[in-house]
C-alpha cells in the first residue's frame, strides 16, 4: 500500500480540492482527511457514515470550591495562566499538566478528562473514507491525525487496498508532522506567490526533515508566470520534481459550489492536468 | 486596542486584511504569529533590527542526585520522561523526550532529591523592527518543532499598548490560533464565499463565541462562489464588515508582494472603514451588530 500526504504549507492553495480529485481517480483506495481543525473534504465526498466513535484526549483541572482555602498556591505554580483570581480554571487556557492537583495541599483539584472530538468511518462513492471533528478550541490534533491514519491503516490493510491518499494539514506543526509519519510521498500544492513559495520551501524542509520523499504541483500557474518560473527554479535547485502546473478554471470553484470534484463536472483544463499529475504520481 | 485576524481557514486572505488594515492605520504594531508560516513580512518588507531565539524550558537530569524513584514520570502528562530503575550491578537512567515536554515545571518542582533543573532549548526565532510607520514583530517556529504555542506567547509578549496592536493569527481553531487571539480586544474573520469557506468560518465563529471575543466578518473574492456565507451571518446576526470584489489586479499584486492599498487611494479608504466599523461594533453602538 502506497501512502500519498498532499501537504500545502498555508491553507487555501486547492489542495483539498486537488486530494479529492485525486481521491476520485486513485483505484482501490482509502481516504483520509487530516486537516481535522478545519476538515472540508467531506463537503466533497458526502461520506456515509458507519461508525463514529469519540475521541478522548487530555485533562482540564477543576476546583472544588468547597475544599479549596484559596491559598493560592495553584495559581503561583501554573505557568499557563489558567487559574483565575476567584480560583476558577479556564478551560482554553488549561493545558492539563496536573501540578495544580500535585501540589494543592487540600486534595481541591480534580483532573476531567476532555471529550475533544469525534471520528468517523464512513463509505463515500469512491471508497472508504476516515475523517473526523475536533472540537473547537482542543488540543492534540497531532494525536487525532496518528489516530485517524492507523484507522484508515487498518482498514486498507484488511482490504488489500493500493492506496492511501490524506488531505494533509495547513502549516508545519504537530499535526503535520503526525500525517508526515509512515507516508511514502508527499505532493506539496503551492500557488504562484511568494507566500506560497516561502511556504512551499518550509513544507518541503519539513517533509525532508521526516526524510519523505516530496514532488511539487502549481495552482493557479497562470496568475504570475514569473513567480511560477521562480518555483520552478527552486524545485529544480532542490531536485524536487515538479510535477504539474494547473492554469486557474473557473470550473474549480464551480464544482466545489456543487459539492462535487472537479473530476465529475464537464471536462474542464483543471481536470485534464489533474489526471496527468496522478499519472506522474502513481 | 488589539485586533486579531484570524479565518477557519487558510488561504482566505487573513494576511491581506491584517496587512492592508495595518497599513491603513496611523500608530500600529503589527505581531505576525502565524509562526508556522509567517508571511506578512513578504508584504510589509520590515527592516529587521533585532533578532532573537527563543526557547522553552525543558528538564536535565542530575544523575548524581536521581535515586530513579520514578516520580518525575508519574507526574509528566504528557510522557515525557522514561526512568529505567537500576539493577544491582547498573546505576538506572533518565531519558527526557524533548518534543514532548510542554514546559509546565510540574517535574522539576516535585521531584524528591531536587534533581530537576529546567535548562533552554531553543525552538525559533523573533525578528522585530519597523516597516515604515508600523512597528512590526514576527515568529519563526524552527522546522521539525512540533509546539508552536510556546513561541506565540512569546511573541505576544512585545505587544505594545499604546499602539493598535494587530495580530496575524494562525489558520484553523485549534491550540495555537487560540493563544494567537486569546486577549484581544476585537476578532476579524476572513473567509470567502465556498462551502469550505463556510464550513471553517461556522468553527471559527465557535471558537470566538466560546473565548468571548466580540468579532465580525470579512469576505474576500465575494463574487466568486455563493450566498451561504452572507446567508449564514444574517442567521446568526454577525456583522459582515467589508466585501472584497476578486480581481485579477488584486491577485497579481498579491502575488508579488504588493499591498491593495499601496495601488488604490479607495483601498486605504475602505480599511480605514474597517477600523472605524471595528470600534463601532466593539463599543456596542452600532445597531446592526
Ligand atoms: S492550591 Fe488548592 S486550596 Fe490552594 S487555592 Fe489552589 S485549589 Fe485552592
Ligand atoms: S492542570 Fe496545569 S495548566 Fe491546568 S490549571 Fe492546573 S497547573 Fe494550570
Ligand atoms: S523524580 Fe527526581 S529522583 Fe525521581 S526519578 Fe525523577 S529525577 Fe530521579
Ligand atoms: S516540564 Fe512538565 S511536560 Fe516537561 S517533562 Fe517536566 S513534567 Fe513533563
Amino acid at each position: 500500500m502506497e501512502q500519498i500526504v498532499i501537504l500545502s504549507g498555508k491553507g487555501g492553495t486547492g489542495k483539498t480540492v486537488i486530494s479529492a480529485a485525486l481521491a476520485a481517480l486513485a483505484p482501490n483506495k482509502v481516504m483520509v482527511d487530516c486537516d481535522v481543525d478545519a476538515a472540508d473534504l467531506h463537503l466533497l465526498l458526502h461520506p456515509q457514515v458507519r461508525e463514529r466513535r469519540e475521541f478522548r484526549s487530555g485533562v482540564t483541572a477543576v476546583i472544588d470550591e468547597k475544599l479549596c482555602v484559596k491559598c493560592r498556591k495553584c495559581i503561583l505554580a501554573c505557568r499557563f495562566g489558567a487559574i483565575s483570581d476567584d480560583f476558577k480554571v479556564k478551560d482554553v487556557s488549561c493545558e492539563g499538566c496536573g501540578l495544580c492537583g500535585h501540589i494543592c495541599p487540600y486534595g481541591a483539584v480534580r483532573m476531567e478528562e476532555n471529550l475533544s472530538g469525534e471520528w468517523f468511518i464512513s463509505e463515500t462513492r469512491y471508497g472508504p473514507f476516515v475523517h473526523a471533528r475536533l472540537g473547537v478550541a482542543q488540543e492534540n490534533s497531532g494525536k487525532l491525525v496518528a489516530k485517524i491514519k492507523e484507522a484508515a491503516k487498518e482498514i486498507a490493510e484488511a482490504r488489500s487496498l493500493d492506496y492511501m491518499i490524506v488531505d494533509g494539514p495547513p502549516g508545519i506543526g504537530c499535526p503535520v508532522i503526525a500525517s508526515l509519519s509512515g507516508a511514502d510521498k508527499a505532493l506539496i500544492v503551492t500557488e504562484p506567490t511568494l507566500s506560497g513559495l516561502h511556504d512551499a520551501q518550509r513544507v518541503a524542509e519539513a517533509a525532508g526533515h521526516f526524510k519523505v520523499p516530496v514532488c511539487l504541483v502549481i495552482n493557479k500557474y497562470d496568475l504570475n508566470q514569473a513567480m511560477t518560473e521562480k518555483i520552478g527554479s527552486f524545485c529544480k535547485e532542490r531536485g524536487i520534481p515538479l510535477i504539474g502546473r494547473i492554469a486557474f478554471d473557473k470550473a474549480v470553484v464551480e464544482a466545489l459550489v456543487a459539492g462535487k470534484t472537479v473530476i465529475e463536472v464537464p471536462p474542464s483544463q483543471a481536470a485534464d492536468e489533474i489526471m496527468k499529475i496522478w499519472q506522474r504520481l502513481k | 486596542m488589539i485586533i486579531s485576524i484570524a479565518s477557519g481557514k487558510g488561504g482566505t486572505g487573513k494576511t491581506t486584511v491584517a496587512v492592508n488594515l495595518a497599513l491603513s492605520l496611523d500608530s500600529v504594531q503589527f505581531l505576525d504569529c502565524d509562526v508556522e508560516e509567517p508571511n506578512a513580512h513578504l508584504f510589509l518588507k520590515p527592516l529587521i533590527k533585532d533578532t532573537a531565539r527563543t526557547c522553552v524550558s525543558v528538564p536535565e537530569i542530575d544523575h548524581s542526585k536521581c535515586t530513579y524513584c520514578g516520580e518525575c514520570r508519574q507526574v509528566c502528562a504528557y510522557n515525557a520522561i522514561a526512568v529505567l530503575p537500576g539493577k544491582e550491578d547498573k546505576g538506572g537512567s533518565v531519558l527526557v523526550f524533548p518534543h514532548l515536554c510542554h514546559g509546565c515545571g510540574a517535574c522539576s518542582m516535585l521531584c524528591p532529591q531536587g534533581a530537576i533543573r529546567e535548562v533552554n532549548k531553543e525552538i525559533g526565532t523573533i525578528e522585530s523592527g519597523q516597516a515604515g510607520k508600523v512597528l512590526f514583530v514576527h515568529g519563526r517556529l524552527d522546522v521539525g518543532e512540533a509546539m508552536s504555542p510556546p513561541l506565540i506567547r512569546q511573541v505576544k509578549k512585545y505587544t505594545d499598548p499604546s499602539r493598535t496592536v494587530i495580530i496575524d493569527a494562525p489558520p484553523g481553531t485549534s491550540c495555537p490560533v487560540i493563544t494567537a487571539v486569546k486577549d484581544s480586544d476585537f476578532c476579524v474573520l476572513v473567509t470567502e464565499p465556498t462551502p469550505f469557506g463556510l464550513n471553517d468560518l461556522a468553527l471559527a465563529v465557535e471558537m470566538l463565541r466560546k473565548l468571548e471575543i466580540p468579532f465580525g466578518v470579512v469576505i474576500n473574492r465575494c463574487d466568486i462562489g455563493d450566498g451561504k456565507v452572507e446567508e449564514y451571518c444574517g442567521r446568526e446576526g454577525i456583522r459582515i464588515l467589508m466585501k472584497i470584489p476578486f480581481s485579477r489586479e488584486i491577485a497579481a499584486a498579491y502575488s508579488e508582494g504588493i499591498p491593495m492599498v499601496s495601488m488604490e487611494a479607495l483601498y486605504k479608504e475602505k480599511f480605514t472603514g474597517l477600523y472605524l466599523d471595528i470600534c463601532k461594533v466593539r463599543d456596542g453602538t452600532d445597531s446592526n451588530s
